[in-house]
């Protein structure tokens, strides 16, 4: 054993591609499963969910007008950084109170889920794009475009759920203001030090740790935000999300039941797609 | 200029046959309800046409009673390719009775039977008949092998194209397996209450068709009852907003069809007539009464004194009136307090500093009417550059770069269509892959076919009517 001391880190917020304390000052103390003291994690406040929105909404278009290929390939990049960063993620699972094997397999499933997201993001289009046939002499053609800024209250299983629901949230273009688990928010922090470091443009992923009960009503009600998935939301809550949500009509996912180690479906990614139908006159 | 002439063209107000009274269609039969019953009027007389019952509470339930058994013990267990036969039925049944649908719907609604008889009715049908096929071939439509139905449907739908906003509910609801509750426009309601001895016709079973009249407050009874699965709404965006919150929170599934206040984008390269033609098409059909209306007209600098004259040139050729002369162009609006409302914004128009223009024009003594306008130095903080007018009224703001086109167009928090009018394909491509809205009409407008995706970006709403992507806000995936 070592005398030396071992250097810790500070978890903080993600936002715009940096790393910023809550404006707030605000922290919490987050413990490991044993209830010793892990470490003090940023309380987001009010201001930061905006700040969070702006920067979401000033990287959308250009993350939107990125090739599908070039996305795909971010996102694989992101497996690579995570695989990359294995035993960090296990002893951070180990923490929030993981066996070493199954934390090991959630660290696995997490880097396969972002791979099996990454190969989505060019052959959606031809999945849920169609070329219509109507009846007359046009050519008519249905493509998905990313609904905009999507807010995410994610689930607390804290690595593989949170990639389950952000990976979807981002693969068509869309960019993601996200509250991870309050309880166990450390690997999102650490997540948010491979998506820093994966080109993934800043901004197309923003991390917020604290008071979800808190801030969760402040991302509904935004009026500069297009979608809302609830899957963390505490079931007492949803229903005042939902109905915030409603005042810019935004689009709402609220599934239930979810098992993280299953193969996904593509519903989480046609939830923040909107379909968008040209026509025009065909002749000479 | 020569002045032509028409003489009077009517169709036949007989062809279709008005009762003094009409019922709900509940369960298969038509019945008093328990509400106070409202007159429906003709726009274009103010006569009252016939009485029709509202619906409480209690027909509400006993509605969506009827549709609950009527998914469980007949439709929802009935193969698929039984279920698409009776659509077939109805499908050809309204091709039967086109012209008397087309007829009344006139005289209710106030519409061209122009327009009625050779958009509406055709539409109408072809709806019916497209999700036809769908009902035996869903495993194969992209939700996975055997996707199931929701339940209940509950369909509120507006006033500007009953029969067909009623197509496109019903149609893939019941291709799906569902059966529904829906409840028409307090202003229109005798075609859905034809379409309901139509479903007698058929022999569709009791239950799965049921038609519940009324003003908002049976609207509201029924998608906030809590035996229903399934809300459905095409109407404006604040009552859209008050639907959302109702649901909020009750794990109904939601679609909503809601405003829009779309950019018909004209570069200086567009051919001019097409785009005049394109522009009136885009405003002026059934009276503006049009949620993906083309309301704003973004015209490039360059062009835009030569486009406007074209333009005003053409508008003073709309024939306004008789909703039965087959010669009309612009008919009645639909209710007095539609033309209220358009009345207010053409004046809060003025009142900011547009400026109007519309031809000479005689309009009818009885009814209510509103000849085509057209505004000019039109700002962007304008209401009526902002705010769904839902009438015969263009507003017409310029631009100098394809940039500020895409901006200006964007700049609402409605997202349903929008038109774009340029001989350069390349352009057409970029500007429609910038324009947040759900359809984009390139060099023409206000086209619709049941295989088409229709539905809006942001605050026009969520879920798509129309093509394979319709289906999915009938099924439980």
């Amino acid at each position: 054993m070592s005398d030396r001391l071992t250097v810790r880190k500070t978890y903080k917020l993600y936002i715009a591609g940096a790393f910023p304390r809550s404006e707030s000052g605000r922290t919490y103390v987050v413990n490991d499963a044993k209830g010793g003291f892990a470490a003090n994690a940023a309380k987001a406040s009010r201001k930061d969910v905006r700040d969070a929105v702006a920067a979401a909404r000033k990287a959308q278009p250009g993350w939107a007008d990125r090739t599908a290929y070039n996305r795909g390939q971010i996102l694989y990049r992101i497996a690579e950084m995570l695989e990359g960063r294995h035993d960090e993620f296990t002893a951070e699972l180990r923490r929030t109170g993981l066996s070493k094997a199954d934390a090991a397999a959630h660290v696995d499933a997490a880097v396969d889920r972002w791979v099996w997201y990454a190969g989505w993001a060019d052959k959606l289009a031809a999945v849920t794009g169609a070329a219509n046939p109507v009846s007359g002499p046009f050519f008519n053609f249905s493509t998905p475009e990313p609904t905009g800024v999507v807010a995410v209250v994610a689930p607390d299983d804290p690595l593989l759920g949170l990639v389950s629901v952000l990976a979807p949230a981002i693969v068509a273009g869309s960019t993601a203001v996200v509250l991870a688990s309050e309880l166990s928010p450390l690997p999102a922090v650490v997540l948010a030090e491979v998506l820093a470091t994966s080109d993934l443009p800043g901004g197309v992923v923003n991390i917020l740790t604290g008071d979800r009960a808190e801030l969760a009503p402040w991302l509904a009600s935004h009026m500069d935000v297009n979608a809302i998935d609830l899957t963390g939301a505490a079931p007492d809550q949803a229903p005042e999300l939902e109905g915030a949500a409603a005042g810019n009509l935004k689009r709402v996912l609220r599934p239930s039941g979810t098992d993280w180690t299953a193969t996904p479906g593509i519903d989480r990614m046609t939830a923040f797609l909107e379909t968008k139908t040209v026509w025009h006159p065909v002749g000479v | 200029m020569t002045v032509f002439e028409y003489a009077p063209a009517p169709e036949s107000a007989a062809i279709a046959d008005v009762r003094a009274s009409y019922g709900l269609f509940i369960d298969g039969e038509f019945t008093d309800g328990g509400g106070e019953p409202f007159k429906t009027v003709n726009p274009a007389t103010e006569e009252a046409l016939a009485e029709v019952a509202t619906a409480d509470q209690a027909d509400v339930d006993r509605a969506v009673a009827a549709a609950r058994r009527a998914f469980e013990t007949v439709w929802g267990p009935m193969p698929g390719t039984e279920r698409a036969k009776y659509l077939f039925r109805i499908a050809r049944l309204l091709q039967e009775r086109s012209r008397e649908l087309a007829v009344l719907e006139s005289i209710d609604n106030g519409k061209p039977i122009r327009e009625s008889r050779d958009v509406d009715l055709p539409l109408v049908a072809a709806h019916f008949f497209y999700y036809a096929g769908w009902a035996d071939k869903l495993g194969h439509a992209g939700f996975g092998p055997d996707p199931r139905p929701l339940g209940v449907a509950g369909q509120v739908i507006p006033w500007n194209f009953p029969l067909l906003m009623l197509a496109w509910k019903i149609a893939p609801a019941l291709a799906c397996g569902n059966t529904v509750v829906l409840k028409p426009a307090e202003t229109t309601p005798l075609t859905a209450l034809l379409f309901a001895g139509i479903c007698r016709q058929a022999g569709l079973p009791p239950g799965v068709v049921n038609i519940v009249t009324g003003a908002g407050e049976t609207g509201r009874l029924l998608t906030g009852h809590p035996g229903i699965d399934k809300v459905a709404f095409t109407g404006s965006t604040g009552v859209g907003r008050q639907i959302a919150r109702q649901v909020a929170g009750t794990r109904k599934r939601l679609t909503l069809e809601l405003g829009g206040k779309a950019a018909n984008i004209v570069f200086d390269d567009a051919p001019i007539d097409q785009a005049v033609e394109g522009i009136v098409n885009g405003i002026f059909f059934n009276q503006g009464h049009v949620c993906c209306a083309g309301s704003r007209l973004l015209v490039q600098e360059s062009v835009a004194a030569e486009l406007l004259e074209r333009l005003r040139t053409r508008m003073a050729t709309l024939r306004v009136g008789d909703p039965l002369d087959k010669n009309t162009d612009i008919g009645a609006i639909n209710s007095a307090a539609q033309l209220a409302r358009i009345q207010d914004l053409v004046a809060a128009g003025e009142a900011e500093g547009a400026e109007r223009w519309a031809p000479a024009c005689d309009l009818p003594a009885q009814g209510y009417w509103f000849p085509p306008t057209v505004f000019t130095q039109v700002a962007a903080s304008h209401r009526i550059a902002q705010e769904e007018i839902f009438g015969p009224v263009l507003s017409v703001l310029t631009f100098r770069t394809p940039d500020e086109a895409v901006t200006k167009a964007n700049n609402t928090p409605y997202g349903l269509s929008a038109g774009i009018w340029t001989d350069k394909g390349s352009r057409i491509l970029w500007t429609a892959q910038r324009l947040r809205a759900g359809i984009v009409w390139a060099n023409t407008f206000n086209k619709f076919d049941p295989a088409s995706p229709f539905g809006g970006y942001k605050e026009s709403g969520y879920g798509r009517e129309g093509g394979r992507h319709g289906l999915e806000a009938y099924l439980d995936v």
